[in-house]
C-alpha cells in the first residue's frame, strides 16, 4: 500500500465551521470522522481528496442523551466503543451496542465513529484493492474505471453496503438529522442510501450527518447478528437486524433488515407481514426466515461464496427471532 | 558436567532478545536510517504473462528528486536462483515477465514518495500471452511455454523413486486404498515486510542489510549477480520479524538496492509493501495428491505408492527440493516396508512456491493421516490405536533409507489420546451423531467430533543446498577479561530464538549465566558460515557448534585454573560464574579471573566450533533430499463442533505432544509449537493463495484470512524427551514439526463430527454444507478433488528398500572432536 497523499486538514471546532469549509473546499473537499476507512482507502487511491474537513473536534456531536421512553440522541462523532459500551444503549437497543461493538478491532472501535460507519463506503474485492492491483486487472467504474468487474454486463457498481449498524438503525426506525448550507432536517436512515455502489449515499455532499435519533424503545426488542470469518476485524459479509414490538407475546410490528447483501442494507418487508400479528413459533419463525432470505441478491464479491452467504441468511434470520422469542438455541457461530 | 546437573538447559527462561521486541528497541532493517539515504521502488509486471518490447525510463528520470532508475540491463546480464539446479530468475526482467508482481525496473529517489511516482512513470511495452494458472492448465497447454528449461513443456522437474516392489504389496494386501487430496497454497504472513538497505560505499565494497534468513546464500549469490568479487560484500541480517521460509532466497529488492547505491553513492532502502511480499511469495506449494496404501487386516501397512502433482508458479527457488519433500519424508512415521513415489513440479504464471514451515512435508502428511483414518474405519480399528502398531522402530532404516534414530512418536500419541479424553470422546460423539431426528430451523444441531494425527519433520537438511565438504554451522566463542563471553555465528534468528540458544548453551558450558554471553549473530564479515534458518537446522547445528567452541574454552580455562589451584583438571567444575573443585568451592577463581589465567597461559581465547551432520545419504540420485540427523514427531488430537446449518467449524481444545529430544528451553519449545498449531489452523481452515484474472485475490492482511487469537482454541502442550544422541544435549527440532499434524486432525475431527470428508484443506464452511447435502441424498460425502492431470511420470530409479536395517546409534560426524556431553 502507498502512502497517504499530500492533502490538507481542517479542523473544524463547530458544525457551522465544517460547513463552511466543506463549502470552500468543493468537489475536492471530504468530512473524515474516525478516519478508520477512509485513510486506508486514501492509502489505495479510492480517494483524492485535496481537503479534509475533520469532526473530532467538534464536542457537540459527541455523547448519548435522552432516554428509552422519549427517544435517543447519539453525536454522529461518538466512537463505536462509546456506542457499544453505553449501559443505556446496552440496555434499550442492543442490537445497536452489538452491532457497534463488533465493527472491525477495539483499536479502530476507538477512533471510528457512529456516523462514520452509517455512512461507510461500500466494498468489493475488485475495488478494496491498491492502486497498482486495479490498474493491473483494469479499473472498475467506482473508481478509475467504466465497467464492473463482478457483473461485467452490468450499468451499475454493485459493491456491497458493510456497515453494521446502518442495519441495526434501519430496523429499529432511526432517523438522522442532516447539517447542510441551507439548514437542518431530519431523515429516517431508510432515506439515506440508494441501491448504487457509488452513489451509495442519499444526502447531499454538502450535509453533515450530525445525530442520530432512536425512537423510543419502550416495547421493542432488537438483535443483530453478523457473519465473517474472524470473531474480530473483519467487515460483515451478511448482517441481520430484526427489531420487534410486542404485546403479550403477539408481534405487533417487525422489521427485518439484511446488510452486506447488496448496495445498500436491504429490508425485507415480507419477513415482517410474516411475523406481524402472530406469536414467534416454530413456524412463524420459518416463514419469515424463507421471506427475509428472498431478497438477499449476495454477489461474488466479498469473503466467502454467495450462495453460502445466501443459504445462511435464512439461517441468520431464524436464528435471530428465535433469540428475540427467548428460545433458548445454545452455542453457535454467529457474532451477536 | 552430565546431563542430570543442567542449570540453564531445560530452564523456561525469556528469549535473550525479548526485551529488545516487546518494548520496540529492536532495530529491524527499515529502521536502519543512515546520512544521506535514498530510498528505492521497484516497478512490477502488471501482466501474468508477457514479453517485454521496450521499457522507457526518460520520464521517470526527468523527475526531480529522482537519483537513478535501472532495468535489467543495467544489471550483469546472468539468471540465479537459490538452487545450482534452477538458475531461472532475473531481479529485473529484460525479455519477459512470468507473473503479475514481477520486478522489471527500479527506481532511487530522494524520498519514497518521489521513487514510487517515478516507478509509474517508466513507460513499459508489453506483449501479453497467454497466463497459465493452475497444474491442469499448464500441462493441457505445452504450447505456451513459461521457461525454456524443464523437464517438459512447463514441467520444472519430473522426478520417480521406487524403493521394493509396491504393486507386489498390493496384490498381497486385505485393503488397498486410493485417495486424491488437494492442498490450496498459502503464505507466510510475516509480521515484517521485506526490507533492506544497501550502502556501495566509496571504497568499492558492498554492505547490506537485509531481513533475510540466510545471509550466507544471499552473499554467495550477491557475487555472482553483481559479478564482484564476493571478498568485497558484506551481508548483514538484520532482526528478522518473522520469516517462516519467505526470506530464504536472494530478491529484486536486495539487489536493486545494492545496484541503485553503486549508481548514486548513496545508501538505498526499499522496503517492500504488503502486497509485494504476497509476490515475492515462496510460500507453500498448491499440490494435488494421489495416494495409494496397502494394509493387513490387522492395521500393518504393505506398501505405499504416492504421486504428487506441485503448482510451482512462475520460478524455480527450492522447487526441486519441495517436489522431493512431498515424497520422502512420509516414510519416517509408520512402517511402510515397499514405498514409491513420483512427483513433478509444474510452472504456472503465479509468484514462485517454495519453502513454508514443514517445506512439501505438510501437504502429503495431510494425505497420509486422512487415508490413514479412512482405513482405520474401514478396519475396524480405533485411529490412535491403528498408528501406534505402525510405528517405524528406533535405530533402524526406512525403505527410502533415510535413518530414524530416536523415535517419541508413541509416547506423543499417549499424551494426546490420554489428556483429551480420546477413547470416552470417540464413542459417545459418535452415538450422539445418532441422532437426525427432525429440529426447528431456528434450532442449530451442533455436532461435535474428535480427531488424531501424528507427523515427522527433518531436524536440519542433511546436505547443503551447494554441494561441499565445509561445516553446516560454526561458530567462534572469545572469551574477554571482563568475564564476558561472545559469541560469533552466522546464524539468523527469525524469531525462533537462535540467538537465545547461542547464548544458553556457551553459559551451560561454562558454568555462566545466558546475560553473561553476547551473541553477535549473522555477519558475513564477521561470524562463521552457518547456512541459515530453514530446514529446523539452527539449534542443532549451531548449538553443537557451540557447545564444541565452548567446550574448547573451558578445556583451556580448566588446565590454566588447575594449575592456579594445583588440582588435576578432571577435578575442575564450572558453576555459579566460577571455576574450582567442588569440595573445595571457597578456593574457586572467579570466571573473569579464570579467563585472565587462561588468557597469560594461552593468549587470545577464541576457539571455533564446526558442526557438520553425518553423511548418510541414500547412494541413489535424489538420495541426498530427506536425511537429516534426525527426526523430530509430534502427535495432535482436536475436538471440534460443527454447525450443520450453517457448516461452521469451532474449534473446541487442541492437544498436541511433541519429542523434541530435549527442551533446551521449555518455554521457547512451547511458543514454537503453539506457533505451529495456529499456523496449522490457519492453513486447514482458512488460508489460500487463490488467483483470480490472473491477479492474487487478496494480497492484504484484511481479505487474505488468518486466525487471529480468537480464532485460536485451547492449546495444551506435552513435550516428549527421548534425548536424541544426535542432537546437542539430546534436542530435536520444534518449529515446524508441530505445524503437521494440526491440519489432517482437523480434517479428521470434521469427519468424526459430521461424516463428511474433506480432502482438501483450506477447509470452508461451504465446503461443509456441500458435503452434508450429499450425505443428506444418499451419495458419498466427500469433498475433494476428482481429476488428476494426464501426465508420465518419469521411468523410477528402482532402488531396494532399506527398511528395518539397523542404523547406527551415533554416525561419524566431521569435525567432531571434542566429543560431546554424555
Amino acid at each position: 500500500m502507498m502512502r497517504l497523499p499530500a492533502f490538507d486538514y481542517v479542523a473544524a471546532k463547530t458544525v457551522e465551521e465544517a460547513l463552511r469549509a466543506l463549502a470552500d473546499a468543493g468537489p475536492d473537499g471530504m468530512l473524515v470522522a474516525g478516519g478508520t476507512d477512509l485513510y486506508p482507502n486514501m492509502k489505495r487511491r479510492q480517494f483524492e481528496p485535496k481537503t479534509l474537513v475533520g469532526l473530532r473536534a467538534i464536542k457537540e456531536l459527541r455523547g448519548v442523551s435522552g432516554s428509552a421512553r422519549e427517544g435517543v440522541t447519539i453525536g454522529a462523532c461518538t466512537t463505536l466503543t462509546a456506542v457499544a459500551s453505553h449501559p443505556g444503549v446496552a440496555r434499550d437497543y442492543p442490537a445497536l451496542a452489538t452491532a457497534a461493538g463488533v465493527v472491525s478491532s477495539p483499536q479502530l472501535r476507538n477512533m471510528g465513529t457512529l456516523g462514520g460507519n452509517v455512512c461507510v463506503d461500500t466494498r468489493c474485492n475488485y475495488y478494496n484493492q491498491t492502486y497498482e492491483w486495479r490498474k493491473a486487472i483494469g479499473f472498475c467504474m467506482k473508481k478509475d474505471g467504466d465497467i464492473c468487474l463482478v457483473a461485467p454486463g452490468s450499468d451499475r457498481c454493485w459493491a456491497v453496503s458493510s456497515s453494521d449498524t446502518a442495519p441495526v438503525l434501519w430496523s429499529l426506525g432511526a432517523r438522522l438529522r442532516l447539517h447542510g448550507p441551507g439548514g437542518e432536517r431530519t431523515i429516517p436512515v431508510a432515506a439515506l442510501f440508494h441501491d448504487d455502489g457509488i452513489a451509495y449515499l442519499a444526502k447531499r455532499p454538502d450535509e453533515i450527518v450530525t445525530e442520530i435519533l432512536l425512537p423510543p424503545a419502550d416495547g421493542w426488542r432488537s438483535v443483530y447478528l453478523k457473519l465473517r470469518r474472524r470473531g474480530s476485524f473483519d467487515f460483515p459479509i451478511l448482517g441481520v437486524a430484526v427489531a420487534l414490538r410486542l404485546e403479550g407475546d403477539v408481534v405487533r410490528e417487525a422489521r427485518v433488515v439484511l446488510g452486506a447483501v447488496a448496495s445498500v442494507p436491504r429490508e425485507a418487508p415480507k419477513a415482517a407481514e410474516a411475523l406481524v400479528g402472530r406469536r414467534l413459533t416454530t413456524e412463524t419463525i420459518e416463514a419469515a426466515a424463507e421471506a427475509a432470505a428472498g431478497p438477499a441478491r449476495p454477489l461474488d464479491n466479498t469473503d466467502l461464496t454467495h450462495p453460502y452467504r445466501k443459504k445462511v441468511a435464512r439461517v441468520f434470520v431464524a436464528r435471530a427471532l428465535a433469540r428475540l422469542a427467548g428460545l433458548d438455541h445454545g452455542p453457535s457461530m454467529e457474532v451477536a | 558436567m552430565s546431563k542430570e546437573t543442567f542449570r540453564v538447559v531445560g530452564q523456561p527462561l525469556p528469549k535473550i532478545d525479548a526485551w529488545g521486541k516487546v518494548t520496540g528497541e529492536t532495530r529491524y532493517a527499515d529502521d536502519l536510517v543512515l546520512p544521506r539515504l535514498a530510498h528505492g521502488k521497484l516497478l512490477r509486471s502488471a501482466h501474468a504473462h508477457a514479453r517485454i518490447v521496450s521499457i522507457d525510463t526518460a520520464r521517470a528520470r526527468a523527475l526531480p528528486g529522482v537519483l537513478a532508475v535501472i532495468t535489467g540491463h543495467d544489471l550483469p546480464r546472468v539468471k540465479f536462483g537459490i538452487l545450482p539446479v534452477s538458475q531461472d530468475e532475473e531481479a529485473l526482467c529484460t525479455e519477459k515477465v512470468r507473473m503479475v508482481g514481477d520486478a522489471v525496473a527500479a527506481v532511487a529517489a530522494v524520498d519514497e514518495e518521489t521513487a514510487e511516482a517515478a516507478s509509474r512513470l517508466i513507460d513499459v511495452h508489453y506483449e501479453p500471452l497467454p497466463a497459465l494458472m493452475s497444474i491442469h492448465e499448464s500441462l493441457a497447454h505445452p504450447e505456451v511455454r513459461i521457461h525454456e528449461y524443464g523437464d517438459g513443456p512447463n514441467v520444472h522437474k519430473n522426478v520417480a523413486l521406487q524403493f521394493g516392489d509396491v504393486d507386489k504389496a498390493f496384490a498381497e494386501s486385505h485393503l488397498v486404498r486410493e485417495d486424491v487430496f488437494y492442498f490450496e497454497g498459502n503464505t507466510h504472513l510475516p509480521m515484517e515486510q521485506h526490507a533492506a538497505v544497501a550502502h556501495w560505499m566509496a571504497d568499492g565494497k558492498l554492505t547490506l542489510w537485509s531481513s533475510t534468513q540466510t545471509p550466507h546464500y544471499v552473499h554467495r549469490l550477491l557475487a555472482k549477480i553483481l559479478d564482484v568479487p564476493g571478498a568485497h560484500i558484506r551481508v548483514i541480517a538484520a532482526p528478522v520479524g518473522g520469516g517462516f521460509g519467505g526470506k530464504l532466497d536472494p530478491f529484486a529488492h536486495e539487489i536493486a538496492a545494492c545496484k541503485l547505491s553503486q549508481l548514486t553513492g548513496r545508501p538505498v532502502k526499499i522496503t517492500c509493501t504488503r502486497e509485494e511480499v504476497f509476490y515475492i511469495h515462496r510460500g507453500r506449494h498448491p499440490v494435488l495428491m494421489w495416494l495409494k496404501t496397502g494394509f493387513t487386516k490387522d492395521g500393518d501397512i504393505t506398501g505405499s505408492h504416492i504421486r504428487t502433482w506441485l503448482d510451482g508458479g512462475a520460478y524455480g527457488s527450492y522447487g526441486v527440493a519441495s517436489t522431493f519433500y512431498t515424497g520422502v519424508i512420509n516414510p519416517v512415521t509408520y512402517k511402510m516396508p515397499v514405498y514409491k513415489f513420483e512427483g513433478a513440479r509444474v510452472f504456472t504464471n503465479k509468484p514462485p512456491c517454495g519453502p513454508k514451515r514443514g517445506h512439501g512435508t505438510p501437504q502429503p502428511r495431510f494425505a497420509l493421516e486422512c487415508q490413514l483414518d479412512k482405513a482405520a474405519e474401514q478396519l475396524g480399528l480405533d485411529p490412535a490405536d491403528l498408528r501406534k502398531r505402525i510405528l517405524v522402530e528406533p535405530f533402524t532404516k526406512t525403505a527410502n533409507h533415510l535413518t530414524v534414530t530416536t523415535i517419541g512418536l508413541g509416547e506423543c500419541i499417549d499424551k494426546v489420546v490420554e489428556a483429551s479424553g480420546w477413547r470416552d470422546k470417540r464413542a459417545r460423539y459418535a452415538e450422539a451423531a445418532r441422532d437426525t431426528g427432525a429440529k426447528p430451523l431456528w434450532q442449530p444441531r451442533t455436532r461435535k467430533g474428535i480427531g488424531i494425527a501424528g507427523s515427522a519433520y527433518m531436524t536440519g537438511a542433511g546436505t547443503a543446498i551447494y554441494w561441499n565438504n565445509m561445516p553446516h554451522s560454526g561458530v567462534v566463542i572469545r572469551a574477554d577479561r571482563s568475564g564476558a563471553v561472545a559469541v560469533l555465528c552466522g546464524a539468523t534468528d527469525i524469531g525462533q530464538g537462535s540467538d537465545s540458544i547461542l547464548a544458553y548453551l556457551p553459559a551451560e558450558v561454562l558454568g555462566i549465566e545466558p546475560k553473561d554471553v553476547h551473541v553477535h549473530p549473522a555477519d558475513t564479515s564477521l561470524t562463521p558460515v552457518d547456512l541459515g534458518s530453514y530446514s529446523s537446522r539452527v539449534t542443532l547445528m549451531c548449538g553443537m557448534a557451540a557447545i564444541q567452541a565452548a567446550t574448547r574454552l573451558r578445556e583451556v580455562m580448566t588446565r590454566a585454573v588447575g594449575r592456579k589451584l594445583n588440582v588435576t583438571p578432571d577435578r575442575i567444575v564450572f558453576r555459579e560464574r566460577k571455576v574450582g573443585v567442588l569440595e573445595d568451592w571457597d578456593k574457586a577463581v572467579p570466571f573473569p579471573q579464570a579467563v585472565e589465567l587462561a588468557e597469560a597461559m594461552h593468549g587470545v581465547l577464541a576457539f571455533p566450533g564446526s558442526y557438520a551432520p553425518p553423511k548418510r545419504a541414500g547412494k541413489y540420485k535424489g538420495g541426498g533430499v530427506g536425511p537429516s540427523p534426525c527426526y523430530s514427531y509430534s502427535a495432535c488430537v482436536v475436538e471440534l463442533t460443527v454447525d450443520e446449518d450453517t457448516g461452521w467449524i469451532t474449534l473446541g481444545e487442541i492437544w498436541i505432544a511433541h519429542d523434541i529430544g530435549r527442551a533446551l528451553n521449555p518455554l521457547l519449545v512451547e511458543g514454537q509449537i503453539e506457533g505451529s498449531v495456529y499456523m496449522g489452523i490457519g492453513e486447514a481452515l482458512m488460508e489460500g493463495q487463490v488467483f483470480r484474472k490472473g491477479l492474487h485475490k487478496s494480497p492484504s492482511m484484511l481479505e487474505y484470512k488468518s486466525p487471529t487469537t480468537l480464532e485460536t482454541p485451547e492449546i495444551h502442550t506435552y513435550l516428549v524427551e527421548t534425548d536424541d544422541p544426535e542432537g546437542p544435549f539430546g534436542a530435536k527440532e520444534a518449529g515446524q514439526g508441530p505445524l503437521l499434524p494440526v491440519i489432517p486432525a482437523i480434517a479428521n475431527a470434521i469427519y468424526h463430527a459430521v461424516g463428511v470428508r474433506l480432502d482438501q484443506v483450506p477447509i470452508t464452511p461451504d465446503m461443509v454444507l456441500r458435503g452434508l447435502e450429499l450425505k443428506r441424498q444418499g451419495k458419498p460425502a466427500r469433498i475433494g478433488p476428482d481429476k488428476l492431470p494426464l501426465f508420465r511420470f518419469k521411468d523410477p530409479i528402482v532402488v531396494e528398500s532399506a527398511f528395518g536395517q539397523v542404523a547406527e546409534a551415533i554416525a561419524v560426524r566431521p569435525f567432531a572432536e571434542p566429543a560431546t556431553f554424555s
